[in-house]
Formats: structure tokens, C-alpha cells, sequence
């Protein structure tokens, strides 16, 4: 079962640069939430502060709450809560020293799983999810650095997926794919939401009227409107949403 | 652009792929010609002795005899254990450093062990001669002596001055040399491979496991050649800690010799021929063990930086 996040007064800082300026936002647990706003305006901030990720890099702050399932994400151990909350970064970062194998399952491994048939069945089963199987089945021991942009994305989502998370935060996981395999990976988030709860950002709106259950509108750090998708997207509630969808700026 | 600039510039690159090749030929053939011009002065002790030399075990210059592997057993034996000491050293401090230290200590850290980097030899070799070693010699040997004493390495009478402190000596010295090099090449490890495994759930240890420490391997596997290299050839602080005696020992605690440090403390009383050629000698081994080990060092890089099939490195 997926696991609702709760976020309260969120305020995040790169140094003295304020970029999240209080978020307060619920998300439904299996449901997919799509984040969209202009460049900068601090998506990526955002669903790193839910695991934890932009508090280890020097400098930053973070202030407010986070819930999952009423418990807040500040009480309970970062490492824990990472096992919990997947993530695809905007950029793939496959490990180059390992094989594509050995990267679907560098999380199992982390859990101190060794059996092999378990290892290769769910290397294959998250490789399949991730519409990437057929392209290197081949090929497992190769270096994941010989895939090509498109292919380490899809690579980078299999690894997160391996682990069977219960949140997965993905951030633009399609920005580098083609028309086919990007109609896979959001058929792939279709279905699991029966299991998952899945934050998106993306920028690209007709995925997120496509794939969401409900959108976000974050602008310069802020939470503007969050609501079902069609209501954002046929009738926002406020100009600067509609001022954005309809491409008027950003 | 008009022609003759075109002309010119061609002319220019020319040139300078002309100038560049020269110099890399130079530096090819001064390596040749040095190693000629000690292989012709060790003609008689070559001569003399043959393959022999590098076996004997004997160096008696009153009755003529020389044999040169007590010096490649000491320096070897002292470069090993200064290697098996100093990676791991310098590593944990890398690391320490890069992955676990704040800023702040960062920096001093860091400053300080670049200050051990600049500190010259003679100064090491003082230190060695009046702190290390009758440290060495009254608690640690002694200990040594007590917990490990069934091994022929921690066996004899503790002197102090030996192979011990020869090899503590020279870890000290490689130190800065492993831990700035593999600090440097984490430090090039780019933020999102550490993201990746943190992402995963790694604990900060298994970061460093499975993101860093691979990322960075190549780059930390040149920086121990290069200690290598320096323990292979370092003489002062060697000499002046060693023992300075042509034996072969099994026992640590027991004094030995190195090449460099008889070649630097024999060179001026080498009254005759054979005794010179025979020390021209022990220095053309020197060469050709650090030329052997860089190149295996080579290969060992490219073997470990290239990873899994179809990779780029
Ligand atoms: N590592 C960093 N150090 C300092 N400032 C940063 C860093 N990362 C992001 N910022 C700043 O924080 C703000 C929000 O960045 P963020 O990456 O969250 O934007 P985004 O909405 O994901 O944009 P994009 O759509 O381009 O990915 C930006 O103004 C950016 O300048
Ligand atoms: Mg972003």
C-alpha cells in the first residue's frame, strides 16, 4: 500500500537563497501528484527535501514538517526513510564502475540481499517495468555507462524501482526519453500506483494531464494552486496558473 | 580569413607539433642515454659477476665481493611496509577529509598534511634517529615482541634502528603523497554519484563503498605508485634510520640496507674500479625495479579503470 505525505510550512535554503518559501501540500497515498512549474521555481528542491536529500549537501537548511503516514520524516532514521522514498534524479546517474546489472541491484545489495535467482529475478522484473529489458538483456554486463542518455534514465528508474519503495519521487524521469519509450514509463506509473505513492515533476503538461491524479503549480518557491488535474488544467484558480498553462509565461 | 594567415597558422601548428615531439623524444632518449651511459660504468662489476651479482648476498669490498641483494631486500622489504602502512593511513584520511570532515577542519587538516609533505628528509631522518627509534625500541619492539613473537618478523633483539624503523619512517613520508592524491581525485567525484547511493538508502560508509571509492579507484592507485616511487628511491631519512648493515634478516627489528643509501654512503670511499661499477650498478637495478613497478603500476590502472565492458575509460 502506498503512504500519504503530508508537508507543513516547508522552507528550504541553498545558503541564504530561500527556495522554498513555506509549502503546505497534501498527497493522496496511490495516487500520482505531478509537480510542474517554471525552471528554477523549485520543484527539484522540494522532492528532495522528502527524502531528505537536500539536507546533505553543505549549506543547506530546512525548516517546517514533513509527514509520512503521520509520522514526521525528521523523526525517523534518513537511511530508513531512503529505503521508503525512491528517487529518480532530473539527471541519470548510473554508477560507472558497475555493470547494468549490477546497478538494478546495488539497493538490493545495500539490504544484504545475496541469493542470485532472487537478485536476477527482480533485476529483470524492475528492468522489464522500466521498459529497458529488451535493449540490454544482452548485455547485462556491460557498463552502464555504455547506454545512451534515454537508456541510463530508464536504467536509473529500474535501480529505484528494485527496491520496492513505497513513495517514489521522480524528477522529470522522461526528460531524456523518446515518444515510445516515454509512453512506456508513464503506462508504468499507471500501474503502479496500485502500490506506490508517486510524486513527478515534469515539465511537459500534457504528460502531467496525461499520467496525474492531481497537479501542483509551484512558482518562485511557492505552492500556488493544488488541486484534481483537469480542475488545473480546464479551470485554475488562480491567474498565474492559468497564466502558465496556457503559456503565457515560463 | 585570407590565405597567407591560413598558410601561417598551418606553419604555426606545424611547428609547434614539431617542437612538442622533440621534446617528448628528449626526454626518451635522456632516460636511454642515462641508462647506457651506468650500464657501460658498471661494465667490470657486469662483467665480473654476471647475473650473480643480483643473488649475491655477500658485499665485502676489503676482499672484493660484491652481491646486491641484501640492498633490494631492504629496499623492498621497507617500501612494502611503508605501502602496507601508509594506504590505509592516507585513505582513512581522504576520506576522513573529503566525505566526513567540515569545512573548517577540513582545511587545517589538509594544510597540515601538506606541511608533512614539504618537511625534508634529513629533518625526517633526525626525528626518526631521536624520537622514533628509541621509541621503537623501548615500548613498541617490545610489544611487538610479547603479542606477535611466534612470527620470524617480530623476532630479536629490539634495537630500534632496522627495517621497522626504516619503513615507519618512509610511511610517514609517502603519507601525504597517497592521502593528498586520493583526496583530490574524490573530491573530483561528482555529488550526483554520491546522491545515487544515498538515494538507495546507503549509510554513509556504503556510499563511500559503492560510489566513491570506484569512482575514484584509478586515481587512488596512481596515488600509491607515486608513494611507491618515493619510498623506492627516498635515502636520507632511510639511511640515517635503517642500520645501515648488508644482511638479510626475516626479523623486522633486524638492521638492513637499501640501495639508495649504500649508493650515497659508499659512492665517496669507492677506491677502485670494480667497487664503483659494482655501486653504478646496485643505482641501474635501482632504475630498472622503479621502471619495472611503474609499468606494472600502468597496467594495473588500466586494468582496474576500465570496468565493466563497453565503458569509456
Ligand atoms: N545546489 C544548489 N546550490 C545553490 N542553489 C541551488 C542549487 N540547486 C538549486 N539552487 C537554486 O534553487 C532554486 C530552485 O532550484 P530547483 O532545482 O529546485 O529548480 P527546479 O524547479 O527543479 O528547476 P528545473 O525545472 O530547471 O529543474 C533555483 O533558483 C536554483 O538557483
Ligand atoms: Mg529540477
Amino acid at each position: 500500500m502506498g503512504h500519504s505525505l503530508s508537508v507543513r510550512n516547508l522552507e528550504a535554503w541553498y545558503g541564504s537563497n530561500k527556495t522554498l518559501k513555506g509549502i503546505n501540500m497534501e498527497i493522496a497515498p496511490n495516487q500520482v501528484t505531478a509537480i510542474i512549474g517554471p525552471s528554477g521555481c523549485g520543484k527539484s528542491t522540494f522532492v528532495r527535501c522528502i527524502n531528505r536529500m537536500h539536507e546533505t549537501l553543505p549549506g543547506t537548511k530546512v525548516k517546517g514538517e514533513i509527514l509520512l503516514d503521520e509520522e514526521s520524516i525528521y523523526d525517523r532514521d534518513p537511511v530508513a526513510l531512503r529505503k521508503m522514498v525512491g528517487m529518480v534524479f532530473q539527471k541519470a546517474n548510473p554508477f560507472p564502475s558497475m555493470s547494468i546489472y549490477e546497478n538494478v541491484v546495488a539497493g538490493l545489495r545495500l539490504n544484504g540481499m545475496k541469493n542470485k535467482q532472487t537478485l536476477h529475478a527482480s533485476a529483470e522484473k524492475s528492468l522489464r517495468m522500466a521498459a529497458l529489458w529488451d535493449e540490454v538483456k544482452d548485455r547485462l554486463n556491460y557498463s552502464g555507462m555504455s547506454l545512451s542518455g534515454g537508456q541510463q534514465q530508464r536504467l536509473c528508474i529500474a535501480r529505484a524501482l528494485a527496491v520496492e519503495p513505497s513513495v517514489l519521487l521522480m524528477d522529470e524521469p522522461a526528460s531524456a526519453l523518446d515518444p515510445i519509450a516515454t509512453t512506456h514509463i508513464e503506462e508504468l506509473i499507471r500501474q503502479l500506483k496500485e502500490n506506490y505513492t508517486i510524486l513527478i515533476v515534469t515539465h511537459n503538461m500534457q504528460q502531467a494531464a496525461r499520467i496525474a491524479d492531481s497537479t501542483a503549480f509551484f512558482l518562485n518557491g511557492e505552492l500556488v494552486e493544488h488541486g484534481p488535474t483537469s480542475e488545473i488544467f480546464t479551470n485554475p484558480n488562480d491567474k498565474r496558473t492559468e497564466d502558465y498553462i496556457t503559456g503565457r509565461f515560463g | 580569413m585570407s590565405k597567407k594567415t591560413k598558410l601561417t597558422a598551418s606553419i604555426g601548428d606545424q611547428t609547434l607539433r614539431l617542437l612538442t615531439l622533440l621534446m617528448a623524444i628528449s626526454v626518451l632518449v635522456l632516460m636511454f642515454w642515462m641508462g647506457w651511459q651506468m650500464f657501460q660504468s658498471a661494465g667490470p662489476s657486469i662483467d665480473k659477476f654476471g647475473f650473480g651479482f643480483i643473488t649475491g648476498r655477500v658485499w665485502d669490498p676489503v676482499k672484493e665481493q660484491f652481491g646486491a641483494l641484501p640492498f633490494i631486500y631492504g629496499t623492498l622489504m621497507t617500501s612494502l611496509l611503508a605501502l602496507l602502512i601508509a594506504t590505509p593511513i592516507g585513505l582513512g584520511v581522504a576520506i576522513f577529509l573529503n566525505e566526513m570532515a567540515v569545512t573548517k577542519v577540513r582545511m587545517v587538516v589538509a594544510f597540515l598534511v601538506e606541511m608533512l609533505a614539504a618537511i625534508p628528509s634529513v629533518v625526517y631522518g633526525l626525528w626518526g634517529i631521536f624520537i622514533l627509534a628509541p621509541w621503537l625500541r623501548e615500548t613498541i619492539q617490545p610489544a611487538l615482541a610479547k603479542w606477535f613473537g611466534f612470527l620470524p618478523l617480530f623476532q630479536g633483539t629490539p634495537l630500534g634502528f632496522g627495517m621497522l624503523a626504516g619503513g615507519l619512517i618512509l610511511a610517514i613520508m609517502i603519507l601525504p603523497t597517497i592521502a593528498a592524491i586520493s583526496g583530490e581525485v574524490m573530491a573530483a567525484v561528482p555529488n550526483e554519484q554520491r546522491e545515487a547511493a544515498l538515494a538507495l538508502g546507503a549509510t554513509k560508509w556504503e556510499m563511500i563503498r559503492i560510489a566513491v571509492l570506484p569512482y575514484a579507484k584509478s586515481g587512488i592507485l596512481g596515488g600509491i605508485m607515486l608513494g611507491l616511487g618515493r619510498a623506492l628511491g627516498e635515502t636520507m631519512a632511510v639511511t640515517m634510520l635503517i642500520g645501515n648493515r648488508p644482511d638479510i634478516l626475516p626479523s623486522l627489528f633486524a638492521p638492513a640496507y637499501s640501495m639508495a643509501a649504500v649508493i650515497a654512503n659508499e659512492f665517496t670511499e669507492a677506491t677502485y674500479d670494480l667497487y664503483l661499477s659494482a655501486l653504478v650498478e646496485i643505482g641501474l637495478i635501482l632504475f630498472g625495479i622503479t621502471l619495472i613497478l611503474n609499468v606494472f603500476a600502468r597496467l594495473l590502472v588500466w586494468s582496474v579503470a576500465r570496468g565493466p565492458k563497453g565503458g569509456i575509460s
